[in-house]
């Protein structure tokens, strides 16, 4: 495909009218990145452009000393002879769509991105486009997911139930994104303090930082060396699972968040006593959406197996294709 | 049927027996009887026949959601379970059915979905889901397909109504041996308190089953205080005359009236009334040795067996033990009574009624050197019985011990299954088998060889229509079939997630006599490990 706006390239997505990179895996010159994650945000690279608010954990992730210009939600900035903008994703705290209009065509690489209220982030602003680049991570009409309200009772019911037995509750959740959204979804509903593996520290504190508001959290290290935690709410990413690290809650009762666990196969499998269905990427009836939105004349399907999405879409008339972009494991993102 | 559906995916999520236990104890105090009855009917592994065929499902689903049959397909293949499929794909129904009692689904209305044409009863599911919340759609789906596997075992059920009704297991266990009639009277009839004429005449006995004996047979004291029998290898049963009538029921509680007309027809001629615990042997009478297990099979399937396989497969019942007598339960006296009063019972009486005879010893060192003769008199081994014991209820250890001659043997549940190689590629040929730990069954040994070119198509058929998961080109299967697999030996073992590592396992047979209730204990094996 040659179209001036969009090439798949080794080192991720290029714009040759603008001549810059949209999320890419190896160091660039001129880079825009959608969001924190690590599949996402790669150090590195000459010079970024970012929304304005995520600045602080593209900070964490690409280091102090990188050039990282930030941009407001809808401000436009130039890059080459392409009119570039950031909107809302809804994905994770300052995940952005990329806008890019030029020679009177717009395309939108909408990054990851999902259509459920998350009290953590801006809310997916549809921006109607030429071309639309959508992921496919949840690629499958079995995907949609619950309310979030409906996931908290159960994390809730949980968390009571650990209570009563006197066991710890270990909930692992990706450290970027999930974790805060979860903690930011309890503050409603309790006050009660989350304890916090160490890799979630960090992160936590950027979205406080950035006026999100959570219930309150502990580290676990802070805790004396004997703690039972007892009756206590443990957060940890996915990696932790196994690890020595697991060996004071050797009682707990472990739990997992993510869109798999919708599957009950996948909640058998994984291994974890109880799955919570909560995800940063959008539902099937969400990607269907987003597509619809757009109002595109073209859709070009990304990250993860789209062959059924891009199918579907086409069994609906869109003129929907494959763009094939390299992405690392998704071990921070995926679910 | 939505308590229903929430006890189901309360039993799904939890591994704990404690919370499953609680759960059931729960719902039963909570539903109506005649739901609860269908409750127990449903946990102990009873179906409805199949309702509706899974290409009507399709039609349905893609009838209700629009969506075209390849995008159902793929769902599917992914899903790897189409009545869970269809809960996630359908849009989510008002719930107007969801106080539909159990009872009311399981005796009327799908039963009347059997009876429709194909086009009617696409349009009642349709209806019905219309009308469910997700988790009821997929109950109601998998009593339809009647797919529907709860994963706890007989006991444990049990142990739950004991618990609910206030009334001792073993009295429980005992009134619930046989078929389950799922109705409200029957329900009432199981939990209400012990009368002394408790008339159980239609039930067998609940089986009491030895531990392998995993010490130095020294460590069990005077030999003279043992019986030792020949560990036979067939079908363990119950025969019982009351009243002048004959049954036959078998470990698994299936009746086996009409199977072995020769072994029902010595119970007749029985001087009187009583219930023998023994095995149901395929007899050799010139050689006086047992004939493969594979000669029993033939005898098993047939309902009403001709003159010619009477002939060419005859069978025997190998007395045990004596449960009662006259109407007297025995279980409580010692052993040795119970034996004597066996022996004068079906003394004489018919060749196809035996006297499992003792093995005598002076000595555990004597008994050593008969026990090697195992193999040739067709035999697993010697059981070990104290003279002083009582019939028990259940694998209680201490007074009854299996002493198998290697290799070990062990029943375990096919769970995964995955292609072989050669000449067998493209056939399920790799099996994996578990055991029970507590109520969920954990992988102890793959094997491969061991069945014959029929098994292993017949396996492999059933395969790929029971997957319920695929990890790559591993299929996990629905937890349904036993098979009886020897190995040299057993190890405690950190790298498997059972915790038990066992050495050269391979397939004996296919225990198509045996439910999943009656596989293994991991304990068992643990214990054999670190003995
Ligand atoms: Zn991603
Ligand atoms: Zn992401």
């Amino acid at each position: 495909m040659s179209d001036p706006l969009l090439q798949p390239r080794p080192e991720g997505l290029y714009c040759p009218a603008g001549e810059f990179f949209i999320d890419p895996m190896l160091p660039v010159a001129r880079a825009v990145v959608t969001h924190a994650h690590g599949d996402h945000a790669r150090s590195g690279s000459g010079r970024y452009q970012v929304a304005a608010a995520g600045i602080g954990l593209m900070r964490e992730r690409l280091g102090q000393d990188a050039l990282i210009d930030a941009h407001d939600y809808g401000e436009t900035f130039r890059m080459g002879e392409v009119e570039v903008s950031l909107h809302p994703a809804g994905h994770v705290l300052g995940s952005a769509q990329v806008r890019m209009a030029y020679d009177g065509r717009v395309v939108v690489v909408s990054g990851d991105y999902k259509r459920d209220p998350d009290p953590t982030c801006v809310p997916f602003e549809p921006v109607p486009c030429d071309v639309f680049v959508t992921e496919s991570t949840f690629g499958l009409p079995v995907y949609r997911w619950p309310p979030m309200a409906q996931v908290i009772d159960e994390l809730l019911a949980w968390w009571d139930d650990c209570a009563q037995k006197q066991i710890p509750g270990v909930l692992f959740c990706y450290a970027l994104g999930k974790a805060q959204r979860i903690l930011a979804e309890l503050a409603p509903r309790t006050e009660r303090t989350v304890h916090l593996h160490g890799a979630m520290l960090r992160l936590v504190e950027s979205y406080r930082e950035a006026g999100v508001r959570m219930v309150p959290t502990e580290p676990v290290s802070d805790s004396a060396r004997g703690r039972d935690f007892a009756g206590e709410l443990i957060l940890a990413p996915p990696s932790a699972a196994g690890s020595p690290w697991m060996k004071r809650f050797s009682k707990a009762s472990t739990g997992f968040a993510s869109g798999w666990m919708q599957i009950r196969g996948n909640r058998r499998r994984r291994g974890y006593d109880r799955g919570f269905v909560v995800s940063d990427h959008a539902d099937w009836p969400g990607l269907i959406r987003s597509v619809e939105d757009s109002r595109a004349s073209r859709i070009y399907v990304t990250h993860g197996d789209g062959d059924t999405l891009i199918r579907h879409l086409r069994d609906l008339g869109h003129d929907a294709q494959s763009l094939r972009v390299l992405r690392s494991t998704d071990n921070e993102s995926g679910g | 049927m939505h308590r229903f559906a929430a006890l189901y995916a309360e039993l799904d999520r939890t591994a704990s027996t404690l919370a499953k236990r609680e759960a059931i104890a729960g719902y039963l105090r909570d539903a109506p009887a005649g739901d609860a009855a269908w409750a127990v009917y449903v946990l102990g592994g009873g179906k409805l026949r199949r309702l509706a065929t899974s290409t009507e499902l399709r039609q349905a689903l893609a009838a209700s959601t629009g969506y075209a049959d390849w995008l159902i397909d793929e769902s599917y293949e992914q899903v790897g379970d189409l009545a869970e499929t269809i809960a996630l794909m359908l849009p989510e129904g008002d719930g107007s059915l969801a106080d539909e009692p159990l009872q009311t689904w399981m005796e009327q209305k799908l039963p009347a979905l059997a009876k429709l044409e194909s086009a009617d009863r696409i349009a009642q599911l349709q209806a019905w889901w219309r009308a469910l919340r997700p988790a009821q759609v997929f109950l109601l789906n998998k009593l339809i397909t009647g797919s529907l596997r709860v994963g706890v075992s007989h006991r444990l059920v049990v142990q739950a109504i004991a618990q609910w009704s206030g009334q001792p297991t073993d009295l429980i266990s005992h009134r619930m041996s046989g078929p389950w009639k799922p109705a409200a009277d029957a329900l009432i009839a199981l939990t209400h308190a012990a009368g002394d004429d408790e008339h159980l005449a239609d039930r067998p006995y609940p089986f009491f089953l030895a531990s392998p004996l995993e010490h130095e047979v020294e460590t069990l004291g005077d030999v003279a205080e043992w019986m030792a029998e020949w560990k036979w290898d067939g079908i363990r049963a119950q025969l019982m005359r009351r009243d002048g009538h004959v049954g036959l029921w078998s470990r698994g509680e299936e009746r086996l009236d009409g199977r072995f007309p020769e072994i029902e027809g010595a119970a007749a001629a029985l001087k009187s009334d009583g219930v023998i615990d023994g095995e149901i042997l395929a007899w050799d009478a010139q050689e006086k040795l047992p004939r493969p297990f594979t000669a029993l099979q033939k005898r098993i399937g047939k309902l009403k067996p001709g003159a010619k396989l009477l002939a060419s497969a005859p069978v025997c019942f190998m007395a045990y033990d004596l449960l009662e007598h006259n109407g007297s339960d025995l279980r409580e006296q010692p052993l040795r009574e119970r034996r004597d009063m066996l022996a004068a019972l079906i003394d004489g009486v018919d060749p196809a009624l035996m006297l499992s005879p003792p093995v005598v010893a002076d000595s555990w060192a004597t008994l050593t050197v008969e026990r090697q003769k195992s193999r040739q008199r067709q035999t697993e081994g010697l059981m070990l019985k104290r003279l002083d014991s009582p019939y028990r209820v259940g694998r209680k250890r201490g007074d009854w011990w299996k002493w198998k001659v290697d290799p070990y043997t062990l029943d375990a549940v096919l769970l995964y299954a995955q292609p072989g190689h050669g000449r067998r590629s493209g056939l399920f040929t790799d099996y994996t088998f578990g055991v029970w730990d507590g109520d969920t069954l954990v992988p102890v040994a793959k094997a491969y060889s061991g069945l014959d070119d029929k098994e292993i198509g017949q396996l492999d058929r059933w395969i790929r229509a029971h997957t319920t998961d695929r990890f790559g080109p591993v299929r996990a299967v629905e937890a349904t079939h036993v098979f009886e697999l020897a190995f040299e030996a057993v190890q405690l073992s950190t790298r498997h997630k059972s915790g038990v590592a066992t050495r050269f396992p391979r397939i004996l047979r296919w225990r198509t006599d045996k439910g999943i209730a009656d596989a293994d204990k991991l304990d068992d094996l643990r214990r054999l490990a670190s003995g």
